[in-house]
């Protein structure tokens, strides 16, 4: 019997009251691998996330990761097994330090207890020298330009993009979330997300992305899963879903390949 | 001006100056009456210390911080009065009864969202006055008299200097302690917490648990200051833990400066001492106090010594700055 996949969505659903906001979405995702979740503004993407990752408990399916069940874990212990995430409306610790930022995402690798911060024992020290070094050394890979000891909020919102993926990456993801990375965006930006993309994956760091900017969906893809109305339409390579008739009718609408982009909602978790 | 500013808030020595100016404050003056209102002064730094890791740090409304305050002081006085204890004895209990209280008190309600623990905090508060006035061990309504002062080996520290100076020790191990951990892993943690709970638990941060170590954490601190209240006073009774001791430490803390060391300890020095210094306008102190406690929050509404985020040479290693920030966040 072959290894399970490293993520493994079944049939998941999630309502709110009468709203269907995810109606039985499968797919899988291989260690290492690249997926993109596209579909349109209220399509259930962002609820799949908070599902996967813990925040919403969804109303039926299963999440394993590694063959193990995951679906009923708060979200701290699904990140503790090694699913990082960002949000599609960045949440920063906004009034905390760049460098605070990251070293979040170690707290549950910084080996000290409250005795040693009391007392400034050798070994508080030492992690905490190996946090900040750590810190600086993620905020370095995804190319952070601003001040890292100043407060988040400080910022300019590409800046604190990246730092949200620093933080993400921090946590020591094998599998990582990406919730619309690109939105809000320039160009050159843009073009330094996908090669940041590319240098996430160099890790051997999974990836599942959900991103409206479709030259970079189809650039960087490997699979792509398409949702509607929280059913999943389609599944599979860049090039078959562009293809797809079901995809083109219910998703792009025209044979043009970039989806009208409605502001996007407010969401609770996003 | 402003960068003025923060670097005498970033001063390494800031401590150090505000342990010079307790330990130098008796030679200014050194009758009963002024040692008294300085050591009241620093108990209530202890207990704005304490209830800032839980508000400011945390970002948890607590409304009945008091209940620690009296526990600590019932349970040292009873085990002093009836069984003969002596008050550094009764430390381990105390802290022990703390953190059984902020496990009970804190358990069920951190799992809520936060304004409900506000209501039942006050709730709490007043349910251990309450209690103190009924039962029996605690002396009723009349309370528990006769604490002895604090003896080290046969060295006696009752003498208002003697027992001033011990508060001063204490006081500065306190704000110490409670800066230290709000500069390590936990403290970052309570921080992480108030700012976003979402995002704490994406990181792998149970807020749960982080929560709950915030509230046990004031609850020891609350205690601890409650065995010195006792000693000072060598009297307590439930009337000397009514909801007002619970605001005015809120209030030292808001005002201060969440979050910030020396915010609160300023704070704490202001809303204690200020009512005494007032004392001339009879019956319309507290009336006066109120006027610029508003005034205070409508000119500042950040707190007198806000905390600022930011971290000094951020390039350099931590060891080398280590000590830069000790009393800043
Ligand atoms: N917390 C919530 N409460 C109620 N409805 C929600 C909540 N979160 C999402 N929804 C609804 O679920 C549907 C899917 O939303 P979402 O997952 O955010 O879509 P997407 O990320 O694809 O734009 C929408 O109809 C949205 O209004
Ligand atoms: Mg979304």
């Amino acid at each position: 019997m072959s290894a399970p996949p490293l993520l493994q969505v079944e049939d998941l659903r999630l309502s709110f009251g009468g709203v269907t906001a995810v109606d039985g979405l499968s797919f899988t995702v291989d260690e290492g691998d690249i997926l993109s979740v596209i579909g349109p503004n209220g399509a259930g993407k962002t609820s799949a996330f908070n599902c996967i990752t813990g925040f919403y408990k969804p109303t039926g399916g299963k999440v394993s990761l590694d063959g193990e069940d995951i679906t009923r874990l708060r979200p701290s212990a699904v990140a503790a097994k090694g699913v990082s995430r960002t949000f599609q409306n960045l949440r920063l610790f906004g009034e905390l330090t760049v460098l605070d930022n990251v070293r979040a995402g170690m707290h549950l690798r910084i080996k000290q207890n409250a005795i040693d911060a009391l007392l400034h024992t050798p070994r508080f020290r030492k992690s905490e020298r190996i946090a900040t070094e750590e810190a600086h050394k993620w905020l370095d890979f995804v190319g952070l330009r601003g001040d890292r000891a100043a407060e988040a909020r400080n910022l300019p919102y590409g800046e604190q993009r990246r730092v949200e993926i620093a933080r993400a990456l921090a946590r020591g993801p094998r599998l990582l979330l990406l919730d619309e990375p690109a939105a809000g965006l320039n160009h050159g930006e843009k073009n330094e997300l996908l090669d940041l993309l590319g240098r996430i994956r160099e890790l051997g760091i999974a990836l599942v992305l959900i991103e409206h900017d479709m030259g970079l969906v189809m650039q960087v893809s490997r699979r792509i899963v398409v949702l509607n109305f929280g059913k999943e339409i389609a599944d599979g390579t860049p090039e078959q879903v562009r293809n797809d008739p079901a995809v083109v009718e219910a998703y792009l609408g025209t044979e043009d390949e970039t989806p009208a982009g409605p502001a996007h909602a407010e969401e609770e978790i996003s | 001006m402003a960068s003025k500013l923060s670097s005498l808030m970033e001063n390494r020595y800031l401590g150090w100056i505000g342990l010079a100016i307790a330990l130098l404050a008796p030679f200014v003056s050194a009758t009963n009456y002024s040692l008294s209102v300085m050591t009241s002064a620093l108990l209530f730094v202890m207990l704005a210390v304490g209830l800032n890791i839980v508000v400011g740090y945390c970002g948890l409304l607590d409304l009945g911080y008091a209940a620690f305050f009296a526990i600590g002081a019932y349970t040292s006085g009873v085990l002093a009065t009836r069984y003969d204890w002596s008050l550094l004895a009764t430390i381990p209990v105390v802290i022990l009864a703390a953190v059984i209280a902020g496990v009970v008190i804190g358990g069920p309600t951190l799992r809520l969202r936060s304004d409900y623990l506000a209501i039942v905090t006050l709730g709490f508060g007043e349910i251990i006055r309450i209690t103190a006035n009924n039962l029996e061990i605690t002396g009723g309504p009349s309370g528990i008299f006769g604490i002895p002062g604090i003896s080290i080996g046969g060295l006696d520290l009752s003498s208002p200097v003697a027992f001033y100076y011990t508060c001063v020790v204490a006081v500065a191990l306190a704000v110490l302690g409670a800066a230290r951990l709000g500069r390590s892993r936990l403290g970052r943690a309570w921080r992480f917490v108030r700012e976003d709970e979402d995002a704490a638990e994406a990181m792998g941060i149970h807020t749960y648990k982080v929560k709950l170590a915030a509230y046990i954490a004031g609850a020891i601190w609350g205690g601890l200051a409650g065995i010195l209240f006792g000693a000072q006073l060598t009297a307590i009774s439930p009337q000397s833990f009514t909801f007002l001791w619970s605001a005015l430490i809120l209030m030292a803390v808001v005002l201060g400066g969440m979050g910030s060391t020396p915010g609160v300890v300023i704070g704490a020095i202001f809303v204690s001492v200020l009512p005494e210094l007032l004392r001339g306008a009879a019956d319309y102190r507290y009336f006066i106090f109120g006027v610029l406690l508003i005034v205070v929050m409508i000119f500042r509404p950040q707190g007198v010594w806000p905390t600022h985020a930011v971290e000094r040479s951020a390039r350099k290693r931590r060891t080398d700055d280590d000590s830069t920030v000790e009393v800043n966040q």
